[in-house]
């Protein structure tokens, strides 16, 4: 079954709880703001890593696997599930019920889970294997 | 044309989501306070294990099977539930969600040349984007839907879990197979009626001669079902509002024999009611107090009490609410008797802004500005450590969870842990 993204409806976000900049000078006599017509929201990281509410979770990275890529230990991911699984792409994968992070590398026949750290064996998936792709890895975050 | 979506074994389907390893394994989800069993897997229905079973009956069993238990961790599947929810807004902006697991959903006035087909791509992307697995089931009516959900869910093969009704030969046939007490709003005291009368099925149900039956047992409720059973549709989507009662009951621990203890009780049970109305902005009219003896050592059969109350203007103030319930206990509790479970029951829920005003009983307006700066508290700790005089400040609000799973969603500790080894 190939599903692709063709569906049209979109409802209007009238919940949207993300602050927005309040310049109060409306209605007093006297010469108005000039900031009151660049009257912008606020900056929010919410708009900026999550593109689609529903399908994005948050999970933390444990283990040193993919610090080339740079999801070092302790780092928080942002995965967002209704992204395509593609080549290149790193992903939160499922491999016989365990969950991993790899990148995925597709080969004419068969796939492997490759991590990003020389110390560490990239994952064959074969046949016997049962693989999901959870879902595709969009930002990483990080304390400094 | 409608469509029934229902999410397979919800509250297990939730927590595999983040455990996949428990894909094909048998879950058992316990109720509140790890009471009973009120969700379970299919590998758990194959294995024998009822529902609602009390959780100490089945203890042994639960475990010699190798079944995985969880205690109910609602903010999972409240979280999951406004997902699925959302995900299908998407394919149709008219939607009824009508229970946390289930929605109705209506394509008047859209071109939607396979129905099967475009089921199977809610499915799928449901499966996809949230790993849960639903049925679909559509027809021309709500109560149909439902019929043709049933079929999806009970024919998995057949049917890659969903069904349409879409020609009068399909309709009759699967009315046919529908039993009756299957049947949307048909619970346990009609179903013995109808049995009596012998409409074992569904289709039985739309005979012309049980009309009148029908129409003497159930009313104009019965005659709409047998309309929307017939393809008729009589009944709408009905649109989210809020809800119309707030219940707080909880069994105890252990027994409840005296009056201080209970009025304690109570009263937090009441001030939690009106927390909630105040999440809603809404009102109530009427207290209720719930109570509820050991029906072992009780002599009369008697166990179960309620008693209710008008309050003379719309309140969701804590100390009212909590003032009426304290009061009604005084009449109600026995001394000396044992008591296993209360609760109180808020209803006639109005909009805040729709209240009725009086000319000689008011809230006493100080109640709107103590009651703001309760809540503030507590969302900004997550304590309610703000309370009432008759309340135990000692005492928390914690349930029996032994059982319980992580808040992934909710929570940001709570988040998953992925192993990068």
């Amino acid at each position: 079954m190939s599903i692709k993204n063709t569906f049209s409806f979109f409802l209007p976000d009238l919940e949207h709880k993300n602050g927005q900049a309040f310049v109060s000078d409306g209605i007093k006599a006297g010469f108005p703001s000039p900031a009151a017509d660049f009257d912008e929201t606020t900056v929010s990281l919410d708009n900026v890593l999550v593109k689609n509410r529903e399908t994005t979770f948050y999970a933390k990275a444990n283990g040193n696997s993919m610090i080339g890529a740079g999801i070092d230990n302790g780092d928080i991911m942002v995965i967002d599930r209704s992204l395509e699984p593609m080549n290149n792409k790193i992903a939160v994968c499922c491999i016989d019920g365990e969950f991993t992070v790899k990148r995925i590398k597709i080969e004419k026949d068969c796939v492997f889970l490759v991590p990003e750290n020389k110390e560490f064996q990239p994952i064959k998936v074969t046949e016997e294997n049962e693989l999901i792709i959870w879902g595709i890895v969009t930002y990483v975050i990080k304390s400094v | 044309m409608y469509a029934l979506v229902d999410c397979n074994n919800f509250y297990a389907s939730c927590e595999r989501v983040f455990q996949p390893h428990l894909i094909g394994k048998p879950i058992v989800i316990l109720s509140n306070n790890d009471g009973c069993i009120i969700s379970r897997s299919d590998e758990a229905k194959a294995l024998g294990i009822p529902m609602g079973a009390p959780e100490f009956k089945v203890r042994a069993e639960l475990k010699q099977k190798n079944i995985h238990v969880f205690s109910s961790n609602y903010p999972l599947y409240g979280d999951l539930s406004s997902r699925v929810m959302k995900i299908l807004e998407s394919f149709t902006p008219h939607i009824e969600p009508y229970s946390i697991d289930e929605a109705f959903l209506n394509f008047d006035g859209m071109s939607i040349p396979d129905f099967h087909d475009y089921g199977s791509k809610m499915k799928y992307r449901l499966q996809k984007w949230l790993s849960i697995p639903v049925s679909i089931g559509f027809a021309d009516t709500k109560a149909l839907s439902k019929v043709a959900n049933k079929i999806a869910r009970k024919f998995p093969e057949k049917t890659k879990g969903v069904y349409v009704i879409d020609t009068e030969e399909k309709r009759i046939k699967a009315l046919k197979w529908t039993k009756i007490e299957d049947v949307w709003g048909i619970g346990f005291r009609l179903n013995k009626k109808m049995k009596a009368k012998n409409i074992n099925t569904a289709y039985d149900f739309t005979l012309p001669h049980n009309e009148a039956f029908i129409k003497k047992e159930m009313g104009v409720v019965g005659m709409r079902l047998k309309y929307e059973l017939e393809g008729k549709s009589v009944l709408d989507l009905d649109l989210p509002k809020d809800r119309k009662t707030i219940a707080i009951t909880r069994s105890f621990d252990g027994n409840i024999t005296t009056f201080d203890e209970m009025k304690e009780r109570v009263s937090t049970f009441a001030t939690v009611c009106a927390e909630k109305l105040r999440k809603q902005k809404s009102c109530c009219n009427n207290v209720i107090v719930y109570l509820r003896k050991d029906k072992y050592k009780t002599e009369r059969q008697h166990y179960n009490f309620y008693k209710m109350e008008t309050i003379p203007f719309s309140s969701n103030s804590s100390i009212t609410i909590s003032n009426i319930a304290v009061k009604m206990l005084k009449n109600m509790f026995e001394e000396g008797e044992i008591y296993k479970k209360a609760g109180v029951i808020v209803t006639g829920i109005i909009p805040e802004n729709q209240k009725q005003f009086h000319l000689f009983e008011e809230e006493n307006p100080k109640h709107l500005k103590l009651m703001k700066v309760m809540d503030d508290y507590f969302k900004k700790t997550g304590e309610r450590k703000i309370r009432l005089g008759n309340q135990d400040l000692q005492r928390t609000w914690k349930m029996k969870q032994n059982h319980l799973s992580k808040k992934y969603t909710t929570d940001f500790k709570d988040i998953l842990k992925i192993s990068c080894q």
